[in-house]
């Protein structure tokens, strides 16, 4: 593979149900060494997309390769090199976490040493538990283990963070970055946008079938900074826009945004009325849109169709 | 360790601590066996109800193994998307399908280890008997009850098929001549009994090992016709998802 060509390509993929299209004529790619983060709403076509990736579905229409193979006829091949992270389950509910990796490193047969790790994601002491005994986040960790048992050269994961807590999060978003920077491609599919804001180099956003976006964290945010902040609930807006220059929106009970890049003057402005009027200035956060701004930007006219 | 027997460990690991599953593999013909060999309660036209039983105990057992056991396993595995995780890896389906079919026979060989020295312990003395025709049977038997636990477990939900499963476990017990000889059935399921897997695998083993068979010629058809079609028709109907 050059070193150019990306480890995952999807070009024009349609998946059809019977009469329904589920996914309609996708493209994007994911590199080796970046973590693209697949994002949409319920029934977006996210899982069926990867899915094909795998090698599980076929396509409908379209192509697919992944690390240079076509994953629903050399799925076997592909195998060696990919590891994935279902939703949720996938491990015997009887089997306990020590032998359930040892059994994947020997499926895998990659030299990963399973004790080790069983320990790097946190389960050392819970290596003696069945899967049934484990909490949610503890599940998904496990699964993540038997992702690095493959020591992959791409990696799908399906909503990794998915129950996990604070610290289990943690854990996951280190070994998930780690594997990227190892040169694994990471195709991480989620609904939690601060998860992904927060891991990805790379964001595919899906919408009713097809990618209504794709491109880096800053080429979405690009054109969209603002400042957002918190403040007293009865603020006269009108008197705020017509002192500062510039349209102010309340987004919530005491959440105000003010869409323009924060230049200095303008936020010495607007902590200037506030103070004026005996408004306090809290939670200020200025500059690109959360990708959940972005999100919500991109996929709210088909949420409103719907 | 290559990735089959890897598999194969694993199979075997797992079936050993499922005790629902050894209370149906060796629990239930193992109370069966002693329970109506030495409380001579059923038809069973012998002096020496052991005599009657003991075959037909051990093709119950071949069922529960191959059918019931495996079929609720799978089906379980299916539902918990565990053949769908094993299939992303480089076991492939044909090696996790070996490894179930050595899982299966690795359980049918400790009941039969049980089960043979218990029936001898309660007075089973076959008359010399073909132990290699009796294996042959048990093949065909195998292949029969795993086509349709897997062909159950391929499609039905987990505890839909867990149902159904158990359901036709009954009903091949007692319908299948295994306790109960086909002469008590009511004659209109006496013929539609001779037909089942189960009565034609208990008929082959009575035949082979005791002489005692009741009509062995049409129950060999009957068992080959199921070895057959049942694969093949799990072939068509198992998902691994």
């Amino acid at each position: 593979m050059g070193a150019t060509e990306a480890t995952v390509v999807v070009d024009s993929l349609v998946v059809r149900y019977g009469n329904i299209t589920a996914v309609d004529g996708v493209s994007f790619t994911a590199n080796a060494g970046e973590v693209t983060a697949v994002l949409g709403p319920n029934g977006a076509g996210k899982t069926s997309t990867i899915e094909v990736c795998e090698g599980f579905r076929h396509a409908s229409a379209g192509s697919v390769s992944v690390l240079g193979l076509d994953p629903a006829l050399q799925q076997r091949r592909l195998s060696e090199r990919m590891g994935v992270m279902l939703q949720d389950g996938g491990v015997y509910p009887s089997a306990r976490v020590a032998e359930t990796v040892r059994h994947y490193c020997e499926l895998y047969d990659r030299g990963v040493n399973p004790h080790k790790l069983v320990e790097l994601v946190g389960l050392g002491e819970r290596a003696s538990s069945t899967w049934r005994r484990l909490s949610g986040g503890e599940k998904q960790r496990l699964s993540l283990a038997l992702v690095l048992a493959a020591r992959p050269d791409v990696a799908f994961l399906d909503e990794p963070t998915s129950g996990v807590d604070v610290h289990g999060r943690d854990t996951i978003r280190t070994i998930v970055r780690d594997l990227a920077d190892q040169g694994c491609a990471v195709v991480l599919a989620t609904h939690e946008l601060d998860e992904a804001e927060r891991v990805a180099d790379r964001v595919v956003i899906f919408d009713a079938g097809q990618v209504i976006a794709n491109g880096t964290l800053s080429e979405l945010r690009s054109g969209y900074d603002e400042i957002r902040f918190r403040s007293a609930p009865d603020i006269d807006l009108l008197a705020m826009a017509a002192s500062i220059g510039i349209v102010v929106s309340r987004v919530g009970a005491d959440v105000y945004v003010v869409d323009a890049p924060p230049h200095p003057k303008l936020m010495a402005q607007l902590a200037g009325w506030l103070a004026d009027q005996g408004h306090p200035l809290l939670d200020v956060r200025a500059g690109a849109q959360r990708l959940e701004d972005v999100f919500r930007r991109l996929t709210s006219g088909s949420e409103a169709e719907r | 360790m290559s990735r089959l027997t890897t598999q194969i460990r694993t199979e075997v690991r797992l079936v050993s601590r499922n005790s629902e599953q050894l209370l149906l593999t060796l629990g239930i013909p193992v109370l069966l066996l002693v329970f109506f060999s030495l409380v001579d309660v059923l038809p069973t036209g012998t002096d020496h109800p052991v005599d009657f039983l003991a075959p037909g105990v051990l093709a119950l057992a071949v069922m529960s193994t191959a059918m019931v056991s495996l079929g609720i396993g799978t089906g379980f595995e299916r539902m918990y998307h565990v053949l769908k995780r094993l299939g992303a890896t480089p076991l492939g389906q044909t090696r996790l399908v070996v490894a179930k079919i050595v899982g299966v026979v690795v359980v049918e060989l400790v009941q039969f280890a049980v089960l043979v020295p218990v029936a001898y312990a309660l007075g089973w003395r076959p008359d010399s008997p073909n132990w290699l025709l009796g294996i042959a049977g048990v093949v065909l038997g195998t292949m029969a009850f795993a086509g349709i636990g897997l062909s159950l477990a391929g499609r039905l939900r987990g505890e839909i098929n867990l149902a159904v499963q158990n359901g036709l476990f009954l009903v091949l017990l007692l319908l299948g001549g295994m306790v109960i000889p086909f002469a008590k059935l009511p004659s209109a399921l006496r013929i539609a009994a001779r037909m089942l897997p189960s009565g034609a695998l208990a008929d082959v083993l009575r035949d082979t090992l005791s002489g005692l068979g009741d009509r062995p010629g049409q129950s060999w058809i009957v068992l080959a016709v199921w070895a057959v079609a049942t694969p093949l028709l799990a072939r068509r109907l198992f998902r691994f998802d």
